[in-house]
């Protein structure tokens, strides 16, 4: 246990490391962008006299490191600060998108990781049959479709005949049944969208084991080919398979905005793109920040996860 | 009809726009407007679904800029002057409002009107209101408005309001959507504050997501609010807009684009209503700079431009042509029997040669931010510009940033406006020299000295004609080209009724849908 105790410190402290570069480089883009946060807010409107006034009052004078320094130390402390465009406090503002975000990338994962898997094993048992290239083809389908062309069909098929709502519409205080009820359409767009990726891994890990001689030895000895591929197989066959999931589960938290914007589902993906373009930079900040948390710390489960699944690396370690 | 109808705009960030209203101020009471229709009836839940709203929406009313703030504001906070859905001025929170020289207004505030707060609303803090946009600091959009008051002072139940020189339209000004009338402490407003003494209370608010509203039981209009809660959401994509309606996820939405409202009309699910106003698309040209410079270069482009096949084609026949003219058929002044600019790629070319050129090669930037289908019209008139010895190289910009890197950094471009409810408001802001918002960077001697003169000419002839001569001059010597006026068009549920005139001096009846509609 020791050594895994000090491998998962090892990552922290990488993951770290990692996120400290990540923060410089955040700060660093978001200096490039044209334009400054008094202009955004002032839109057309803006007049030298106006857009002066309006910097002063938000500290833009101020140079960029020392602006930069500010900031890290109070997002280290817990504090984002106030957005500079309303004067909200940052943590506010993101603390119900970021629980939006991660109940439906949780919803999601959900339904796309068990459907994924029982698919990628059933596709191995049977590769080469009609359930497997089926199986293989329907995903395929699924995600080279652009994702708001999916939730488009779904809206058609679901929300128009009235089964489902077109548009999410929910607050802390909504039950949870009525949350999976509102959500269930972005749910199963994202589950089309990330299921494919899952099942071949699954399905590719399996048969690339089902080739090795202790399998041959299982087989020989007389084991049920279902026995095979749960007990003998996908242990072996976990390392891959739980890395993309990390990687999915990490495009759920990051990457759905369109799906958002599709939904209408107040999640963090909207709340950045409107902060970009605002040039609200302390809350893209501040955002980038987590979605960058949210990569490091999947990554660092992914790998941790997949040691512990296989005996030799534990022992090494 | 009639005269004045509206349109003040703005452009949609936001911008200052004018005036209010538009028309004649009479002093008629908003009980004249009721007859249409059917009785309203008092109840149920309005939601209405807008294609604006973003999640640094600011509460201060000098940063409002879109339609969702601005019709959540018209939920929550009245005005000191509210324009009718005649485009005319009525009393709101100023009771009413005189003046003996045009240059010092008195303006009556209406006394038992209380915020929601439960707090009265005094004449004190209509001046925090006011000068909460005036002074060095002020961030505000209609800062300018208040560069020729000199004083706002309160007077007993009265403010009075000095100007350096009499201005007739002043009350329009003070019709504008920015001047919510707040509470005000040691004479300044709270800006993050909801608390207004408009028609509902604000129950919860998530920028950029949605606001809920109850219906305020104190309310001193009688005659007004009938729903017993407002849900105004954004719904940013037009499609999910319109699934949103067809599924009964909203009652209201604003913004159809104009290819799917055939479709929408043919389910018969809903109510299209289509209001015609002063608002434009533009393109602006450089005056400063070669080509643009000569006269006849800019005329020979207005005449390459094909305004009819804009109409259908861009608005898909929801607005009308224009002749180059910021002053629409709303306007009280709207000069009618201008020669009108048709497709005419002889007199184009005539224009060029009296240029000095055999054929022209020009840039033009665009981008949708500017109008929807800008990008479209940009190819049109390329298309219809060829035809005429002029080539057009369209650059096609990013929508983010476009007002602040293309607007009015390149010399040719394309651009928007609400339109003003007033003539004076509308030249003043987009064509007088050296202001904020010229965009074409336009100098006109006699049409500047116009503009001062009618400020004050109180003959209602001599400025009439006055206004006439000065849209001859923007039309046919501007550098904005102007090819059509687009309406506002929304979509409503079957059982949402409105007065039998909806306001066009704004989008969604002034943005007073909230407080003038209801169910049936």
């Amino acid at each position: 246990m020791h050594a895994v105790l000090k491998m998962i410190a090892q990552r922290l402290a990488l993951g770290a490391l990692t996120l400290f570069v990540v923060s410089i480089v955040i700060f660093g883009a978001t200096e490039l962008l044209p334009g400054d946060l008094a202009s955004a807010i002032l839109g057309q409107s803006a007049t030298p006299e106006t857009l002066a006034a309006l910097r002063a009052q938000l500290g833009l004078n101020d140079p960029a490191p020392v602006r930069y320094w500010a900031w890290l130390t109070g997002a280290l402390q817990g504090d984002f600060g106030v957005s500079l465009a309303t004067r909200r406090p940052i943590a506010d503002m993101i603390e119900q998108r970021l629980g939006n975000t991660l109940f439906l990338a949780l919803y999601a994962a959900a339904l796309a990781v068990p459907l994924a898997l029982v698919l990628g094993i059933l596709a191995a048992l049977w590769r080469n049959t009609i359930f497997d290239r089926v199986a293989n083809a329907g995903a395929l389908s699924a995600i080279s479709f652009p994702e708001f062309f999916v939730a488009y069909i779904l809206v058609l098929w679901l929300a128009q005949s009235g089964y489902f709502p077109s548009m999410v519409r929910i607050s802390p205080a909504s039950s949870l049944a009525d949350k999976l009820y509102m959500s269930f359409l972005p749910a199963l767009t994202l589950t089309l969208v990330v299921t494919a990726h899952m099942m071949r891994m699954t399905r590719a890990a399996i048969i690339n084991l089902m080739a090795s001689p202790y399998i041959e030895m299982a087989r020989l000895k007389g084991a049920s080919p279902l026995r095979i591929v749960l007990r003998h197989a996908l242990p072996n066959a976990l390392a891959p398979i739980i890395n993309v999931i990390a990687l999915n589960l990490a495009y759920l938290i990051t990457g759905v905005v369109v799906v958002e914007v599709v939904f209408v589902y107040p999640g963090l993906g909207q709340l950045m793109v409107d902060s970009v373009a605002k040039r609200d930079i302390a809350v893209v900040q501040a955002i980038a920040l987590i979605f960058a948390s949210a990569y490091v710390l999947l990554n660092l489960t992914a790998d941790v996860l997949s040691t512990l699944t296989n005996p030799r690396l534990m022992k090494r370690g | 009809m009639k005269n004045l109808t509206n349109r003040h705009g703005v452009t949609r960030r936001g911008l200052m726009q004018g005036a209010a209203a538009l028309g004649a101020a009479g002093l008629i009471l908003p009980a004249g407007m009721r007859k249409a229709h059917a009785e309203p009836q008092r109840g149920g839940t309005f939601r209405i679904g807008i294609g604006h709203g973003s999640s640094t929406d600011s509460l201060d009313p000098g940063l409002w800029d879109n339609l969702y703030v601005q019709v959540f504001a018209a939920s929550r906070h009245n005005q000191l002057i509210e324009v009718n859905n005649e485009g005319q001025l009525v009393p709101e929170i100023a009771e009413s409002w005189d003046s003996t020289d045009g240059a010092t207004w008195v303006f009556k505030i209406r006394e038992g009107v209380t915020f929601h707060s439960g707090k009265t609303v005094t004449p004190e803090d209509v001046l925090a209101s006011l000068n909460h946009h005036r002074g060095e600091d002020a961030t505000s959009a209609i800062k300018t408005f208040f560069d020729p008051v000199t004083d706002i002072r309160v007077d007993g139940q009265n403010v009075v309001v000095t100007l350096d020189a009499p201005n007739g339209d002043f009350p329009y000004l003070m019709s504008d959507y920015h001047l919510a009338i707040m509470p005000g402490t040691d004479g300044r407003i709270d800006p993050t504050s909801y608390d207004g003494c408009g028609p509902y209370v604000v129950e919860s608010y998530e920028p950029g997501v949605q606001a809920s509203l109850t219906r305020n039981p104190d309310y001193w209009k009688s005659d007004r609010a009938h729903f017993d809660r407002v849900e105004i959401l954004s719904i940013l994509d037009s499609t999910a807009r319109l699934n949103a309606l067809m599924t009964g996820g909203v009652d209201l939405i604003d913004q159809i684009d104009p290819a799917t409202i055939g479709m929408l009309e043919a389910r018969g699910t809903a109510r299209i209503l289509s209001i015609p106003g002063n608002a434009h698309y533009v393109f602006p040209m450089d005056s400063r700079e070669a080509p643009f410079s000569d006269n006849n270069v800019r005329l020979a482009l207005k005449y390459a431009i094909d305004r009819e096949d804009m109409v259908d084609k861009i608005l898909g026949g929801h607005g009308a042509v224009s002749n180059d003219n910021p002053i629409g058929p709303a306007n009280r002044y709207f000069h009618a029997e201008m020669e009108a600019k048709t497709f005419d790629p002889d007199r184009a070319r005539y224009h060029l040669r009296e240029a000095g050129m055999d054929s022209l090669n020009v840039t033009l930037h665009v981008a949708d931010a500017a109008f929807s289908g800008a990008v479209d019209a940009g190819a049109l008139f390329a298309e219809t510009a060829r035809q005429c010895g002029i080539n057009i190289d369209l650059v096609r910009e990013p929508n983010d940033g476009y007002w602040d890197n293309v607007w009015m950094q390149k010399p040719f471009v394309a651009s928007y406006w609400g339109g003003r409810a007033v003539e004076d408001q509308m030249f003043t802001t987009g064509y007088a020299s050296g202001s904020s918002w010229n965009d074409s960077f336009w100098e006109h001697e006699r049409f500047n000295e116009l503009l001062v003169r009618a400020r004050s000419e109180i003959d209602e002839d001599l400025r009439r004609e006055m206004y006439h001569e000065m849209q001859q001059i923007v039309s046919f010597e501007g550098s904005v080209i102007i090819p059509m006026n687009n309406n506002y068009v929304m979509a409503t549920a079957l059982n949402v009724a409105t007065p039998e005139r909806i306001s066009a001096n704004w989008n969604l009846d002034g943005f007073r849908c909230v407080e003038r509609w209801w169910f049936t």
